[in-house]
């Protein structure tokens, strides 16, 4: 079986064609087609097995020179708890100061990765 | 009225990277004017990350990437005035600006215009019927979002496939608004493919191509907006009319570059970049002013607009030193399928980065630039699409006397 991605990894977006067999025990992919660099042959096998996304976002600042701070994940999280992930987000604030890289909550929801800051914010 | 070596109009990724660059090189008396009220122009509300992947090799945010800019141009001890508003360049040099605290007038040597793009907006696509709120451009819910922290609609559509438009389906997705479909009204996306697949497929955003809104109605408050199948010359058919009910239409529908005060410096633009006329320095048809960035062509990726905006800097030192630089008489055509070029002519004395877009989406397809009989370069492509620029690097010595050069991609 064969199916084409767009992938995501880097502005070239290149075309990839996965070959892969499928039965009760899962999928093993055979070949990944079509990529400028191994990030696409990497990704392409994930996205066939378990895609992976990284999600950005804001947090409420309380006593800031602005009301929000943008944050990102530093590390991919499984793309179906993306909305698990955004509420968790929503339910935080964070006391100004905020400076960027400061991290706002550790490995959320126990996916290894860190909701971090993006931008610097002064307190008032 | 003060001097200054260098003015830089605009305090975003441009602005900085050429200031830091310029710095580097000596020239050390710069002034950046900048209208709002921090530097980092539009990347701080781009909150999404993908940025910086060509220049620093790592995935950024927008706020992140402007960061390394504004810090750099910083440790440097750049005055960055911020809060100024540049009323006027004129032809030889004189910028003058608006501040709080009064006038601001700057005799330079050179100025460098770093002033972005803006966006099109309802008026300049004429789409019929009322005139409520929740009629937006990308931009601007951006900004309501990521920095106002403003909820702008529950039940959205989408005009356009620009980036920015998918970017927001996304982001107002992640917030709990229900985002019905992006038409756009080409037969191509405008955006860059990953954006389809990561902002659109990703949420289950269905994109129509050749698809337009043809009425728009509700008073006080959007109701709903009516979308039409069009034809290959962009004319909606009758009979495919389909009505959405919604309280938001986010119109994601292009980018023209901001050139008021390049006109009022006497530049000529170029209708197909919208831009300046360059040279292979950055420089403008009036000497000794230069522009990078989307104030020159709107670019996909911003690392490619620091880019750029740093290349620029060697030529404008070279300037501000001597009074001149090498007269561009060569000139670069548009050839088959090619939609623009940057710079438009160059001297012919120096290797030179060679940015542009096709016209249309081809696949295994062929980029040549000749003179005359002579093939300076060619490349060969799996795709070429209009949402993405191409960038070569033309070596000087591959140039055979100073007649035209042709691009073209078959």
């Amino acid at each position: 079986m064969t199916r084409d991605f767009t992938c995501i990894v880097c502005p070239n977006g290149c075309d990839l064609t996965a070959e892969y067999e499928q039965d009760a025990k899962g999928i093993r992919v055979l070949r990944v087609t079509g990529n400028l660099c191994s990030k696409g042959d990497t990704y392409a096998r994930q996205e066939l097995t378990a895609p992976m996304r990284t999600i950005a976002t804001s947090v409420l600042v309380e006593g800031g020179t602005a009301p929000l701070v943008s944050v990102r994940l530093d590390r991919t999280i499984p793309k179906e708890r993306i909305f698990d992930v955004m509420a968790a987000i929503r339910r935080v604030s964070v006391k100004a100061p905020v400076v960027t890289g400061q991290v706002i909550i550790e490995n959320v929801l126990g996916l290894e990765s860190n909701v971090i800051a993006t931008k610097d914010i002064a307190a008032k | 009225m003060r001097n200054a070596d260098v003015v830089i109009v605009g305090g975003g990724p441009a602005g900085l990277a050429a200031a830091v660059r310029l710095y580097d090189l000596g020239i050390t008396d710069i002034v950046i004017l900048e209208r709002e009220h921090q530097p980092g122009g539009i990347l701080k509300q781009c909150i999404h990350d993908g940025f910086g992947l060509t220049r620093f090799k790592e995935t950024l945010s927008g706020p992140e990437y402007a960061k390394r800019f504004v810090d750099e141009a910083q440790k440097r001890g750049i005055p960055c005035i911020t809060d100024t508003t540049v009323i006027d360049v004129s032809a030889d040099k004189v910028v003058t600006a608006a501040h709080a605290d009064g006038m601001i007038v700057i005799q330079a040597k050179a100025v460098i215009l770093t002033m972005g793009c803006r966006e099109r907006t309802r008026g300049a696509i004429s789409i019929p019927g009322t005139r409520p709120a929740g009629v937006m451009t990308a931009g601007v819910a951006q900004a309501y979002i990521n920095l106002q922290n403003r909820m702008i609609g529950k039940e959205v559509v989408i005009l356009g496939s620009g980036d920015i438009g998918m970017i927001m389906a996304r982001r107002m997705t992640l917030e709990g608004a229900h985002v019905q479909a992006v038409f756009e009204v080409l037969p191509t996306p405008s955006g860059l493919p990953r954006n389809i697949e990561q902002c659109l497929n990703d949420y289950g955003i269905p994109l129509y191509l050749s698809h337009t809104v043809t009425d728009i109605r509700g008073e006080g408050r959007l109701t709903g907006i009516t979308v039409a199948a069009v034809d290959e010359r962009m004319q909606p058919i009758p009979g495919t009319e389909k009505d959405y009910d919604c309280d938001t239409l986010i119109l994601s529908v292009g980018l023209i570059p901001e050139n008021e005060l390049t006109i009022g410096a006497g530049a000529e633009l170029d209708p197909k970049t919208k831009g300046a006329f360059v040279d292979e320095f950055c420089q403008t048809t009036v000497p000794g002013i230069f522009a990078a960035g989307n104030v020159l062509h709107v670019h996909d990726l911003v690392d490619f607009v620091s880019m750029e905006a740093e290349s620029l800097a060697e030529g404008a030192a070279e300037y501000i030193k001597n009074g001149s630089l090498p007269k561009a008489g060569i000139a670069i055509a548009c050839g088959e399928n090619v939609g623009h070029t940057i710079p438009q002519r160059i001297s012919g004395e120096k290797s030179f980065h060679l940015s542009l877009r096709v016209r249309k989406v081809m696949k295994e397809c062929t980029l040549t630039v000749s003179q005359g009989e002579h093939v300076l370069l060619t490349r060969k492509m799996k795709k070429a699409l209009p949402a993405e620029m191409i960038n070569l690097n033309i070596d000087a010595k591959k140039l055979k006397g100073t007649d035209d050069l042709e691009v073209k991609v078959v």
